[in-house]
């Protein structure tokens, strides 16, 4: 058999259903073992386009993605989705064309070191030097992707070898000796990290996008309501714990809630579950929650201690130890009545500090409305994809989760163009839900492209762009800390989203007045096919409330 | 009961001493590059790094030395082990490894100096493996610290070039490195 069917097979074997790709010479061979394999292939216009898509799919599926280039110039349009995979922790398997083997360095007609230029953004990778080793390479792969801290894997495959005939005979055994991650948390250590609980006053859960991934938000609920612990999470944490309970803080971070970012700088004892203190979350690293210990729970050993040391550190899945700590916790019958007190000065900053903004009297749509609208009329039951800036801020302030998987965005690297082809992904993977995305009008350009594949494999995606005609995130950094010298940031009245959906054959709208955008949302969501909404609303509003960048919690603004 | 004040937490510390890391990987194409560019883009300095096969075809080992003093030495390690073609990290106790370094020394050497050059070499069990009129080349092995106090004695006479390999080492006894 050719070891490009085998390489069919190994896909099937593995679970996939659907990839994402895009043809050239190199990955011919693989493109011909597609026409009759039985898996179906979506044709995106942009490799980009085609590996945030499989992010959107892995995101809301839970399941690995697989996204395809050829060499050269299609794996170079693959750097920032496999950069951003990893940033996030999403397993997709990016599988590559390459040169022939004798074309190998010496600069050939689309070669590019594929492997080299990945090799700081992947988990792990491949370069396939013998056809034999294509069936074990992407089983590893896929393996690797999804166990663990999951993440991007890349396999390269030279064209030559692909064409090659194998003897494929289904792996069954995976040989990766240096690759054996932790799952089982040390029982003793969570033994002590339920006493620290128990012994504590003014605790706050801190949970990150590991919940997620590890699909361990109902143990957190557990966990979180053995007592009355507050929560919060980050952006990439958002539905782990639901957002209507009543034990939620909301987002911490830069513009997280004054709640939760004044709980964590109280705090006496803060637990943090597949969250890695980044920049965005701890701002001054040296003021950062000055009272408190820390329960660090990840899988990944690497977390613990990176950039705030740990004082109980448990390294393993979230799924396996939460449930554990729970039981743990509740075996101690600490004194109930302990954060009462807690709970009231918690109280008091949700009540004097709560998400707000000048609401317009008249027909203008707020951007901050506009996310409450939409929850409005998606009722909060829809997976939102959305980009990176003002609006994805604002969609992680005001759209409730309620569970996980349904928030997908680019956390980590930030990555405009992320939202539109992801949104794409997850509704391929999830076609029964409503999907919808919140994109800028400067971010949904940089993936626009991808409302062609759409439109031809119909996938009936909503998007809402949120059209302030500016870089509106840059622009608010520019009037805040750069005397309103707004460089570079004026987008213009271009394109007419209306006519370009038209013209990549999906439906355009255009809203432009609040008093009927709730029910103007509700029937763009009920129509048929793709549709691009363009929201047109405050030019200049400013994301709030904010902690200025390298500032403590304590410094918010806004 | 614990009390939240007894918790210590576990810093990334800086111990302030030299270290050796030996590291066992799988012998494939591009495994050094993924080690180096992960020291590269990490910010961690390597000072020498050797590289060569072990008894077994299918590994190689990587003894690479770097300041506890500058970096993190566990953060190190917990990065070099996340890479999948890395087998098994030691962070080597000076007082139970063995490390040694192999140097050549080329010193210029005529007539009266070469003697006292060559005394020095027997000093330090070193070996003149070339001799001309003007210079000789010396092998010398031992640890870092005899090979710089060795330089140290010999650049006076005209030290021309020098060439080290970074240690190497293993592990006093019985148990495996």
């Amino acid at each position: 058999m050719r070891a490009v069917d085998a390489l069919m097979e190994c896909l099937k074997a593995e679970g996939v259903d659907v990839v994402f790709g895009l043809p050239g010479g190199a990955n011919l061979p693989t493109y011909d073992a597609f026409y009759d394999a039985g898996i179906r292939h979506i044709l995106v216009r942009h490799e980009a386009g085609g590996g945030h898509a499989a992010e959107g799919y892995a995101k809301a599926t839970g399941k690995v993605g697989v996204s395809l280039a050829t060499s050269g110039p299609g794996a170079t349009n693959l750097i920032t989705p496999i950069c951003d995979a990893m940033m996030d922790s999403v397993p997709v398997v990016f599988i590559t064309g390459q040169v022939r083997t004798e074309l190998l360095g010496t600069d050939g007609f689309q070669e590019a070191d594929t492997i080299g230029i990945t090799m700081p953004v992947v988990k792990h990778s491949f370069m396939i030097q013998h056809p034999l080793e294509i069936p074990r390479s992407i089983h590893e792969a896929f393996h690797i992707a999804r166990s663990g801290r999951p993440g991007p894997v890349v396999v390269d495959v030279p064209q030559d070898l692909s064409r090659a005939d194998i003897p494929y005979e289904p792996v069954t055994d995976l040989r990766l000796p240096g690759y054996q991650p932790t799952t089982e948390g040390n029982q003793k250590q969570i033994r002590l990290a339920a006493k620290a609980l128990a012994n504590s006053r003014r605790p706050v859960i801190y949970a990150g996008g590991g919940v997620v991934s590890a699909n361990a938000g109902l143990e957190l609920v557990e966990l979180a309501t053995s007592d009355k612990f507050p929560v919060t999470s980050t952006v990439m944490g958002l539905g782990a714990f639901p957002a209507p309970h009543e034990q939620w803080l909301g987002m911490l971070g830069m513009h997280g809630t004054r709640a939760a970012n004044y709980a964590m700088d109280e705090a006496d004892l803060i637990v943090a579950i597949g969250a890695r203190f980044d920049d965005r979350v701890t701002g001054k690293l040296s003021e950062f929650a000055p009272r408190a210990k820390f329960i660090h729970i990840d899988i990944d050993p690497a977390e613990i201690s990176k950039n705030v040391p740990a004082h109980i550190p448990i390294v393993g899945d979230a799924k396996n130890i939460l449930p554990r700590l729970t039981a743990e916790y509740r075996a101690l019958v600490p004194e109930p009545t302990r954060f009462d007190e807690w709970w009231s000065r918690i109280r008091t900053w949700q009540q004097r500090h709560p998400l707000q903004y000048e609401d317009s009297t008249d027909s203008e749509i707020k951007p901050q409305y506009m996310i409450q609208a939409l929850y409005e009329a998606t009722d909060g039951d829809a997976i939102v994809a959305s980009d990176v800036g003002q609006h994805q801020m604002w969609a992680a302030q005001y759209f409730a989760f309620r569970e996980p998987r349904l928030w997908i965005n680019s956390g980590g690297l930030g990555t405009m163009g992320f939202g539109l082809p992801a949104a794409m992904g997850a509704k391929v993977g999830c076609p029964d839900r409503t999907v919808v995305g919140i994109v800028g009008d400067g971010s949904v350009q940089m993936n626009i492209q991808e409302l062609a594949t759409c439109t031809q494999e119909d996938i009936p995606i909503k998007v809402f762009i949120m059209n302030n005609g500016y870089l509106g995130m840059v622009r608010q950094w520019q009037e805040l800390f750069w005397d309103k010298r707004y460089s570079q940031v004026d987008m213009g009245k271009w394109p007419d989203f209306v006519k370009l959906a038209e013209a990549y054959g999906a439906t355009g709208l255009r809203f432009e007045d609040k008093k009927t955008l709730v029910s103007d949302m509700k029937e763009a969501l009920a129509m048929d096919g793709p549709v691009l909404v363009d929201v047109r609303v405050t030019r200049e509003e400013n994301t709030y409330p904010m902690i200025p960048a390298g500032q403590p919690a304590r410094n918010m603004v806004g | 009961m614990l009390s939240l004040d007894e918790l210590e937490a576990a810093v990334g510390l800086r111990t302030g001493r030299k270290h050796v890391l030996s590291i066992l990987v799988e012998n494939k194409p591009g495994v050094l590059t993924r080690i180096a560019g992960l020291f590269a883009r990490r910010g961690f300095n390597i000072d020498t790094l050797a590289v060569g096969p072990t008894d077994d075809e299918r590994l190689s080992r990587i003894t690479l030395t770097l300041d506890g003093a500058v970096h993190p030495i566990d953060q190190v390690t917990k990065q070099l082990h996340k890479l999948v073609n890395v087998l098994k990290i030691r962070d080597l106790e000076p007082k139970d490894t063995l490390a040694r370094e192999l140097a050549l020394f080329k010193v210029s050497a005529d007539g009266a100096s070469r003697a006292e050059v060559m005394q020095i070499c027997e000093i330090f069990r070193g070996k003149v493996v070339d001799v001309t009129k003007r210079a000789i080349v010396v092998e010398v092995t031992g640890t870092c610290d005899k090979i710089d106090a060795f330089e140290q004695l010999v650049r006076p006479f005209g030290l021309i070039e020098m060439a080290r390999t970074g240690e190497i080492a293993i592990a006093r006894g019985r148990g495996e490195t």
